[in-house]
């Protein structure tokens, strides 16, 4: 991916921040998106997803930061003049429009002659499988086609970026899925830059080059969908992305980001694992164990543990245990690997590599 | 709604009938004057002895009456235009702008409503005598135009709140500036609003009386005041077909606004996901 520096369809946030009364819904983001790159923004409800897009789309106005696009400062252009690619949650056709006048309505904005409009309408809605629809009304369409339409108006006019907030939540789990890996191949194929607003941690690491977790407005980490899962770098990224266990904890040394470290449980016992960042010496501690990184075993020297339940499910039997401390766990344990025969009340031994276990100051 | 105790459904149905009888007690001196004008004698009667349209008739061979009906037109739509412009304008400030003073506004604009039509009227007329408004089409079309404002502005807040205001935020993200995105969105959605506004305007001006018996006069009057003034001396059968047609095409005018209204709300739901 050749991201070079102001390259056209590249999108930089600087320092933004904005504020709603008290509530800081975006609390000094800085993130940089590359020329061709599918970033997606990840968070919970109300975590700012959408007041940064709509910061880059020039609907909202930040009260602190910057906004490039391409190199040049858009922070304070109105949007008509962004020249970005809009795709909304609920599909916001225009419902006096026929598809096709839909798709050329930004096309005519940018006074471009009729029959270049109607070629280049027809091209698009060719690019998202719906030829042959043009002449139909918005509502006379399915949502997956009328977010399809949505699609090809937002990248008739060859936007270098495209911003979708929530694009495919209004549709069911199929549909979304089928959507989702259409969006991408579309993304790759044409080179747009995309920048993805969901909550959906699915959809996030399925689609996207790169992720930002946010939280109450704040970046949490940005990073490839395979680093946030194997190495979160916050406690609220580590608990947020996938499933995972949490022991609770003190550490009595310091220590600094990526050391082994020892930390003394709640239940008693130690724990092996590595610093996820720098941890204060007497602090309190949570080390994250993902289900399927802990290995359980009939026989060994590792903590003593019970199986409590057991549930099977096809491709993977996932076992409740409780530790000697007291401490409840869960681990995932693939079909054909090792115990999953376990049933309730059988005495068990646990194991982990100290490298899967973060610790985080709690 | 029909599984109602029986208590409450004998209560609803008491409710139902007595609101039917207000209703026909209202309606009632309206619907006996078709007949009356229907009736071949020269005096007005109940019941008619007879069928005929011959003070139909008289009414479109009256020069009087037919310049009475021309100048209310006239007035009808210079305000009906004015009212509509003007209340479109206001409407879109009080819901998308951010101007200071809303509530102020919102206030004046309710005004004509709440004042009695007389008092506005001796008002009007003690401004407009000053101006040299009075027994003009200007002044009257102005004065009808501020009575008319409010409904036109209620009708075009309903129908701006009915619109999805994302569909503007979608516009502008395909490169339409303001202006545009007002004329190739906006009003072409709430466009039926628009009528269904204007034809208000142009009824409530068209058979308004109180302010027009001041502020026009003897030349130039308008078909209410002509009704009026016939009333006094010539009590004839042509007053009653006047005030059934009256009567028609103020239904009619409601009856498409209505229908123009009912259509923009299938079409928000339908658009809706
Ligand atoms: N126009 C506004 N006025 C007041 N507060 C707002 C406004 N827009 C957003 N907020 C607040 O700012 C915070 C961030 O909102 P935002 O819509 O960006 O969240 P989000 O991550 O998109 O959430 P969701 O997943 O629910 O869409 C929230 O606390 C929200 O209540
Ligand atoms: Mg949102």
């Amino acid at each position: 991916m050749g991201v070079q520096e102001g390259a056209r369809g590249q999108v930089t946030v600087e320092a933004l921040a904005k504020r709603f009364g008290p509530v800081k819904a975006i609390d000094n983001v800085s993130l940089r998106v590359g020329a061709g790159e599918f970033l997606a923004l990840l968070g919970p409800s109300g975590s700012g997803k959408t007041t940064i897009l709509m910061a880059i789309a020039g609907f909202e106005y930040p009260d602190e930061g910057r906004i490039l696009i391409g190199g040049e400062d858009v922070t304070w252009a109105p949007p008509n003049r962004r020249n970005l690619g809009m795709v909304f949650q609920r599909y916001t056709l225009f419902p006096h429009m026929s598809v096709l006048e839909n798709i050329a309505f930004p096309l005519k904005m940018r006074r471009i002659g009729r029959t270049e409009r109607e070629e280049r309408a027809r091209a698009a809605l060719e690019t998202v499988r719906l030829g042959g629809m043009g002449d139909r009304r918005p509502s006379q369409l399915s949502g997956g086609q009328q977010q399809r339409v949505a699609i090809a108006r937002a990248i008739v006019y060859q936007p270098r970026v495209l911003l979708m907030d929530e694009p495919l939540s209004a549709l069911d789990k199929n549909l979304r899925e089928e959507m989702q890996l259409e969006i991408k191949h579309l993304q790759q194929r044409i080179g747009i830059t995309v920048v993805f607003v969901t909550h959906d941690q699915t959809e996030a690491l399925t689609m996207a080059d790169r992720v930002a977790v946010l939280d109450h407005g704040r970046l949490q980490q940005i990073g490839a969908p395979r680093d946030l899962y194997e190495t979160p770098e916050t406690v609220f990224v580590a608990g947020f992305i996938g499933e995972t266990n949490f022991c609770e904890g003190r550490l009595d040394h310091s220590a600094a980001a990526g050391e082994p470290v020892f930390v003394g449980l709640d239940g008693g016992g130690q724990m092996s694992a590595i610093a996820a960042q720098a941890l204060p010496a007497g602090g309190r501690i949570k080390v994250a164990l993902r289900p399927e990184r802990l290995r359980v075993l009939p026989t060994g020297d590792g903590p003593a543990a019970r199986v409590t339940e057991a549930i099977y499910a096809g491709n993977a039997t996932t076992l409740m245990l409780e530790a000697e401390g007291g401490q409840r766990l869960r681990a995932r344990i693939p079909a054909g690997g090792g115990l999953h025969e376990a049933r309730p009340g059988d005495h068990v031994r646990l194991s982990w590599q100290t490298a899967d276990a973060r610790a985080f100051a709690a | 709604m029909s599984r109602q105790p029986a208590p409450n459904r004998a209560g609803r149905a008491a409710l139902n009938a007595a609101a039917y009888a207000v209703t026909v007690f209202l309606l009632l001196p309206t619907l006996i004057i078709i007949p009356m004008s229907a009736g071949p004698e020269r005096l007005l009667s109940f019941p008619p002895k007879g069928f005929s349209l011959r003070w139909y008739g008289e009414y479109f061979g009256d020069e009087d009456w037919i310049r009475a009906t021309l100048f209310s037109a006239e007035a009808g739509v210079i305000a009906a235009v004015c009212a509509t412009t003007v209340g479109t304008m206001l409407a879109l400030a009080l819901v998308r702008g951010r101007l200071p003073g809303k509530g102020l506004v919102e206030l004046l604009v309710i005004g004509p409503v709440i004042v009695p039509h007389i008092a506005l009227a001796v008002a009007m007329f003690l401004v407009f005598e000053q101006l040299r408004l009075t027994g003009s089409l200007l002044g009257l079309a102005m004065a009808h135009t501020v009575l008319a404002l409010p409904f036109v502005v209620f009708t075009v807040l309903a129908a701006l709140y009915r619109f999805d205001a994302e569909l503007e935020r979608a516009s502008l993200s395909c490169g339409a500036g303001p202006g545009s995105t007002f004329l190739h969105v906006t009003l072409p959605l709430i466009a039926p609003g628009l009528i269904s506004a204007a034809l208000f305007a142009f009824i409530i001006s068209f058979d308004e009386a109180v302010v027009s018996f001041f502020i026009s006069d003897l030349d130039r009057k308008t078909l209410p005041r002509k009704m009026f003034e016939d009333i006094d001396f010539n009590i004839s059968p042509t007053l009653a077909a006047v005030a059934t047609m009256l009567t028609a095409l103020t239904i009619a005018a409601l009856l498409i606004g209505y229908a123009l209204r009912r259509g923009m709300e299938r079409r928000a739901r339908r658009t809706k996901p």
